[in-house]
């Protein structure tokens, strides 16, 4: 049934123009692209604080509020383009190894990043100006840069193990 | 032109990357995630210029972050140097390369530029480098400048664009 719906999805006008189009395809995977970079480099300034390798002059509080809300915006556009990237390929997509790990690793990014504002954040206070974190916060960083590394890598590897 | 890809492509380390396919997709999640810390680092300076953020002078914003596109500026240099080895001469001809080395040209001297307008900013009687008209257009030249960057390195739509603009 999964395979129907990604049949009928593949057929769609929408995903017909993007994939048959001069331009649709690749610009959609130019603007993919840049805003996965996008919201790798500015996850890692955070990533990089709470493993305390980096801005550790800095309050996490004050890095968290300047980089969160522009890197929700880069996602959201990330996430509709890849989106619209996948209703061209949607079978094909769907069993890449690298497509499927892509997504396994994003589901641990959000696993780790709901943990991490329910469990850790709320006790800020208690080290926000320091230099060495719990480890729970350090571990938080470090699952959420290995995981967005994993991103990256499993989607460039996507190309190379299609069908 | 051609003599030059020619060049390189007989170049013993182009030949020993070419024996090496496997290399080829590591390098360019290299090449990425080191154009992903620029972007990051340019966009953290150019959000205190702008007065988005106001956690710090932007002359201590720019000394942290400045560090991380030069250290970023060189793992994109030796992963892209090492990509283009692998076909020079296809890379070479390629007008969206071309377009993405230019712009990356103009996006150094912007990022130094910007440095020395900070520098000089913060000697001046102010103090105050952020209000200045230099800083903060320097400010947004660099970040439309390396987004221009990343964008040309997908620049199959740019090509095809061009294409069909002169044809």
């Amino acid at each position: 049934m999964l395979k129907d719906v990604l049949i009928w999805l593949e057929g769609t006008p929408l995903a017909m123009m993007m994939s048959h189009g001069p331009f649709g395809f690749p610009a959609l995977e130019m603007i993919h692209v840049t805003a996965t970079t996008f919201v790798f480099g500015m996850i890692a300034i955070i990533d990089l604080r709470l493993l305390g390798l980096a801005s550790r002059g800095s309050a996490v509080s004050d890095l968290y509020r300047d980089v969160i809300p522009l890197t929700w915006v880069a996602f959201v556009v990330a996430a509709i383009s890849g989106g619209l990237l996948f209703t061209t390929q949607a079978v094909a997509y769907s069993m890449n190894f690298a497509f499927r790990m892509k997504f396994a690793a994003l589901a641990l990014i959000a696993l780790n990043m709901l943990a991490f504002r329910l469990f850790v954040y709320p006790g800020i206070a208690k080290w926000d100006r320091a230099a060495k974190l719990p480890l729970a916060a350090r571990l938080a960083g470090a699952i959420s840069l290995a995981g967005w590394i994993a991103v990256v890598s499993c989607a460039r590897w996507i190309a190379y193990l299609m069908i | 032109m051609a003599e030059l890809a020619a060049w390189l492509t007989s170049l013993p380390v182009g030949q020993a990357l070419r024996r090496l396919n496997w290399l080829a997709p590591w390098l360019q999640i290299i090449h990425i995630l080191a154009n992903g810390m620029i972007l990051s680092a340019v966009v953290m300076i150019d959000m205190r210029i702008w007065g988005i953020s106001r956690s710090q002078a932007s002359v201590t914003m720019a000394r942290r972050f400045q560090p991380w596109i030069w250290g970023a500026l060189g793992l994109l240099t030796v992963s892209g140097i090492l990509l283009m080895l692998y076909t020079p001469r296809r890379a070479l001809s390629d007008l969206a390369f071309q377009v993405k080395m230019t712009t990356m040209g103009f996006a150094i001297a912007a990022t130094i530029a910007l440095a020395w307008a900070l520098r000089s900013g913060s000697r001046a009687a102010d103090g105050n480098p952020d209000r200045h008209p230099l800083t903060t257009l320097l400010a947004t030249a660099t970040l439309v400048l390396w987004v221009g960057v990343t964008l040309a390195g997908r620049g199959r739509w740019f090509v095809l664009m061009m294409n069909r603009i002169m044809s």
